[in-house]
């Protein structure tokens, strides 16, 4: 099927992790600010990044997300010690899962970000839908 | 404990072609403390399988379960009523549990999904390392409690040999030299005296690793 | 006498002995064996011949050395314990024994993952003490190692074995050599020196514990070629140790190989002087023409002859 010919655009579904000392509050102000979102963004709101398992990524994607994105706090600022620390291992394994099936690594991805980062937040989320609407839909999922 | 990790996916999809739909256990036991085959890996492979099936449209259905010590007959019956719906099982315990529901279920295909590769010790988070190569007859004693078969790489009863430099095996640069700590273990427990002996040839054949199929038989237990 | 081999004699009689080093052919093309013993002929005592080293597959030392014989030359045969088990072993000495081979140099071996065939099973049955220990039982008792057999005929071989100076840990090094004198070791050749002071060390310490008059014991020397061989060897050779003021020495000569062989020369007479020291072993890796120079500019020349 040829691209953009004919072909209905698709909506990336984005599933976007936020945790509550960063990404939440970021994502509260850009709904303030009345920032422009893509469609078809979910936030599924976590107490700290590191309460995301590795397993959630993954079914994330197998039940339907074309794209995944971990909103945690800069390396140093985690208010529980080091649980950005461990999203990132976990995404780190999560990445290394995909390689091997042959899905594209783009489809998971962190971003460190702070409390009033609203503005950054917005662009994150439209900048990743736009290059899973390139990349196509998730053809793993099921 | 015995140390295990993932097969390449390529291989696992190789053997799986065939079959729609499997069962996916693993091991409560060894593999869940070197992260290769709990409950958690058998979460995220079977997530994994399922993805790269669909990718190229052929649909595998995967079951998840995760007995206690799949190399027991009690836990692995457990999973009797499973493997009569599926067609295949891959087991990410080690090649024991593989042998296991081998013989407790005898029409299934069983397959390994882990190379299980040592006994070793966990070190650290993430870094596990050889120490035993269950030769049967253990010569800690006369080795301040390090073991050469294992962990000297020609396995050397009167080491180190003369590539010992540094501490260092010559073969492998991050390895130590098993003889070095030898040396430095005896000396500081005062018993260097042990490494003037000379530890005669190993009985490979009789009571270690070359004798054939090795078997301990307790009459006692067999209720 | 042990076993009555022209070394043996040479070092009965207190003479400073000579020892090469042969490697065999990646094959078995014969003109590269007689092309090295040429070179090597007359201008030593015994000629070693490397068993697989490195792990890299060569005619097997058990048949370069029969050759060797024919050729006119008393080899040392070395085996290393990674290729065989004490089965292969055991008959591998019966039969050298009875190509007239008198001289054995018992070795762990440098492991398989050096060489050319790394996906060999690594055997290391048994070790170099416990070998030097099968031997001499062979030898003396004339029976098979652990066995109660006894040999059909009678095993002469004049045993070595291999030390290291410069293998950590130090403090150990002479210790190691009393197993081995206690297993029933002969004679032993070291590394190669380039650190004289800490030969010297390790000699003291053998010393000390009278291990020097119970087993002969052979310095090893090898001519450094070029600054980069120097460099090479410092950096990728466990238990080398080639101290900078000599590599310096060798970069910056205007003929580098010519100070090596110099060098060699210097060696050779400081380590004379050393005592228990009771010969020298000249390892010319793919350098064989030079043994003849460096014999005879190091004075050892004419080889005695014995009867």
């Amino acid at each position: 099927m040829e691209r953009g010919v004919n072909m209905p655009t698709f909506d990336p579904k984005i599933i976007a992790f936020c945790c509550d000392q960063s990404g939440y509050p970021a994502a509260d102000m850009a709904g303030s600010l009345k920032l422009t979102l893509p469609e078809n963004v979910e936030i599924v709101r976590v107490p700290c990044a590191g309460r995301i398992e590795t397993i959630y990524l993954l079914k994330a994607l197998e039940m339907g997300a074309d794209g995944v994105l971990i909103f945690a706090c800069y390396e140093e600022n985690c208010q529980f010690l080091r649980g950005n620390l461990r999203a990132k291992g976990r995404l780190s394994y999560a990445h290394r899962m995909l390689e091997k099936i042959g899905l594209e690594k783009e489809r998971l991805e962190i971003c460190h970000l702070a409390t009033n980062s609203g503005v950054r937040w917005a662009e994150v989320l439209q900048r990743k839908s736009e290059q899973l609407r390139k990349l196509g839909p998730n053809p793993g999922k099921i | 404990m015995i140390k295990a990790e993932q097969k390449p996916m390529e291989e696992m999809l190789k053997y799986l072609d065939p079959y729609n739909k499997v069962l996916l256990s693993g091991c409560g036991a060894c593999v869940t403390v070197c992260h290769a085959g709990g409950e958690k890996e058998v979460g995220l492979l079977a997530s994994a399988l399922r993805m790269a099936r669909q990718k190229i449209g052929k649909k595998l259905e995967v079951l998840e379960a995760t007995p206690t010590r799949q190399c027991e007959p009690e836990f692995a019956l457990e999973l009797a009523e499973t493997v009569e719906k599926v067609e295949a099982v891959v087991s990410i315990a080690c090649g024991v549990g593989v042998q296991t529901l081998v013989r407790h279920f005898p029409k299934t295909p069983i397959y390994p999904g882990v190379n299980t590769t040592f006994l070793g010790e966990t070190v650290a988070q993430g870094l596990w390392e050889e120490r035993c190569q269950a030769c049967g007859n253990c010569v800690l004693e006369k080795t301040g409690g390090i073991c050469p078969i294992a962990r000297c790489a020609k396995q050397l009863l009167n080491g180190p040999c003369g590539g010992s430099s540094k501490g260092k095996c010559e073969i492998k640069r991050e390895a130590d030299c098993a003889w070095q700590l030898i040396y430095d273990r005896l000396k500081a427990l005062n018993q260097l005296y042990q490494m003037e002996q000379i530890i005669p040839a190993k009985r490979w054949g009789v009571e270690s690793r070359d004798s054939g199929l090795r078997r301990i038989v307790r009459e006692d237990l067999n209720l | 006498m042990k076993a009555g081999s022209h070394l043996e004699k040479v070092l009965e009689k207190r003479l400073f002995a000579v020892t090469g080093e042969l490697g065999p052919p990646k094959g078995n093309d014969l003109s590269v064996i007689k092309r090295k013993a040429d070179l090597l002929k007359g201008y030593v005592d015994a000629v070693n011949v490397t068993d697989n080293q490195t792990a890299i597959v060569r005619m097997s030392s058990i048949a370069t050395s029969s050759l060797l014989i024919q050729m006119g030359l008393e080899p040392v045969m070395q085996m290393t314990t990674r290729d065989r088990n004490r089965i292969a072993m055991q008959s591998d000495i019966f039969g050298a024994t009875a190509l007239g081979i008198k001289n054995m140099l018992c070795l762990t071996g440098d492991h398989h993952t050096f060489g050319n065939q790394v996906d060999a099973k690594n055997v290391h049955d048994l070790d170099s003490i416990q070998l030097i220990d099968c031997v001499r039982t062979m030898r003396d008792q004339g029976k098979l190692l652990g066995g109660e057999e006894k040999i059909e005929g009678e095993i002469k071989l004049f045993i070595g074995a291999a030390e290291n100076p410069f293998g950590d840990p130090f403090e150990f090094r002479a210790i190691r050599l009393g197993k081995k004198v206690t297993a029933g070791v002969n004679f032993i050749q070291t590394q190669c020196i380039y650190d004289m002071n800490r030969f010297k060390e390790w000699m003291k310490m053998v010393r000390d514990r009278g291990l020097h008059e119970k087993v002969h014991i052979l310095a090893g020397v090898t001519p450094l070629k070029s600054g980069g061989m120097a460099r090479y060897m410092a950096k990728n050779v466990s238990g080398i140790i080639i101290p900078d003021e000599i590599i310096d020495r060798i970069v910056k000569a205007k003929k580098p190989a010519e100070e090596g062989i110099q060098l060699c020369v210097e060696q050779i007479q400081e380590l004379k002087e050393i005592e228990g020291v009771h010969g020298v072993h000249i390892m010319a890796i793919e350098w064989e023409q030079m043994v003849s120079r460096i014999t005879e500019m190091a004075g050892l020349l004419p080889r005695p002859k014995l009867e």
